[in-house]
């Protein structure tokens, strides 16, 4: 069934659609099929093998359920890679964060310039633990629209500029630490810096949704919950 | 998938056969959406799930099969199956789940 391809895949963070005949001449048969045009596994018919081929590398992927693919019923699944979610600040919200992010989903980045902070006895759940300027990491790795930032690190000098990388970069969520009045002084030095107000705008802060708490854990919980909202496109209150 | 792949893989370094159920179709309200998946072991152990609870014993029953013969089966459960009734389907929807023995 293709199974060890995409868990490999699946591991790797790379793309893949797989279909999987769902009729009773050919229940089981799969293909998987990536969008750069490989493919593995056949349904059993060289024109259905065709159609499936150019749904998985259009464009728009297609939406994961059940189709019709020349009279016969498939199960279309798409594998999207995890979203990435980066760090900034190895703070002890961090530490909680971390935990949270993996079990909801995200695969999780740590970047702190200080290694007395961002060092693996404190963060051995991290998926990758940085120790460099925010600024330059951010600035040299890709950053899509499946990445997720979050500041944490309470430190103008760390967090400003890194912060102007990422809403360049148009990512999906920037979230900043600090109180109403923290943030106002960020959005002073953010123009200064020359940054346009509509990105500005962008940031969330103050950070994460109003769970009224004031421990690392309960703050890492409301950034993590804000994340889960984000992802779903949700606003994210009560029901 | 991603949450199902330690255990899998676990089971399957131990020698064990594996299957999986994958949600393929849902009419109505139905606690996990498509593709969710749930594993099962010749063990019986199992890891994920296909439904809040509701079919996941059936769904196992069926898997010892599909772990013998090696047979991948489509399953409907439903608000209009007796079957469903008796495993309690009480989420009212429909589910159907496409069960495969892993075999490379």
């Amino acid at each position: 069934m293709g199974f060890e391809s995409l868990r490999r895949s699946l591991l790797a963070g790379e793309r893949v659609v797989a279909f999987t005949r769902a009729d009773g001449a050919g229940l089981g048969a799969r293909m998987l099929v990536w969008p750069d045009g490989r493919a593995e596994g056949e349904l059993g018919e060289a024109d259905l093998d065709r159609k499936a081929l150019a749904l998985a590398t259009a464009e728009t992927l297609p939406a994961t359920g059940l189709r019709e693919i020349e009279g016969v019923e498939v199960f279309v699944e798409t594998f999207e890679p995890l979203p990435q979610l980066f760090i900034v600040g190895a703070v002890h919200v961090a530490i909680h964060l971390v935990h949270f992010a993996r079990r909801l989903g995200f695969r999780s980045v740590v970047v702190d310039a200080r290694s007395a902070f961002a060092n693996a006895e404190r963060f051995p759940h991290a998926d990758e633990l940085i120790v460099e300027w925010p600024a330059d990491y951010l600035a040299r790795v890709p950053l899509h629209a499946n990445t997720y930032c979050v500041f944490l690190t309470h430190d103008e000098k760390l967090d400003n500029p890194a912060l102007q990388v990422a809403l360049e970069a148009g990512v999906r969520y920037v979230g900043a630490l600090g109180s109403s009045r923290t943030h106002a002084k960020r959005v002073a030095a953010l123009r200064e810096a020359g940054l346009a107000d509509g990105l500005i705008d962008r940031i969330h802060a103050p950070i994460g949704l109003d769970l009224g708490g004031r421990k690392p854990e309960e703050i890492a919980m409301a950034i993590a919950a804000e994340l889960v909202a984000v992802r779903n496109r949700q606003a994210g209150g009560e029901r | 998938m991603l949450d199902i792949l330690p255990d899998v893989d676990r089971w399957r370094a131990d020698g064990q056969r594996v299957a999986v159920a994958t949600v393929i179709r849902t009419v109505g309200s139905s606690p996990r959406p498509l593709g969710s998946k749930m594993a099962v072991s010749d063990a019986g152990s199992i890891a994920g799930s296909v439904s809040g609870g509701c079919i996941e014993g059936a769904v196992i029953e069926e898997a010892q099969s599909v772990l013998e013969d090696g047979l991948p089966k489509r399953l409907s459960y439903g608000i209009s199956d007796e079957q469903a009734w008796s495993v309690g389907l009480t989420c009212g929807g429909e589910v159907e789940v496409l069960v495969e023995r892993i075999d490379g």
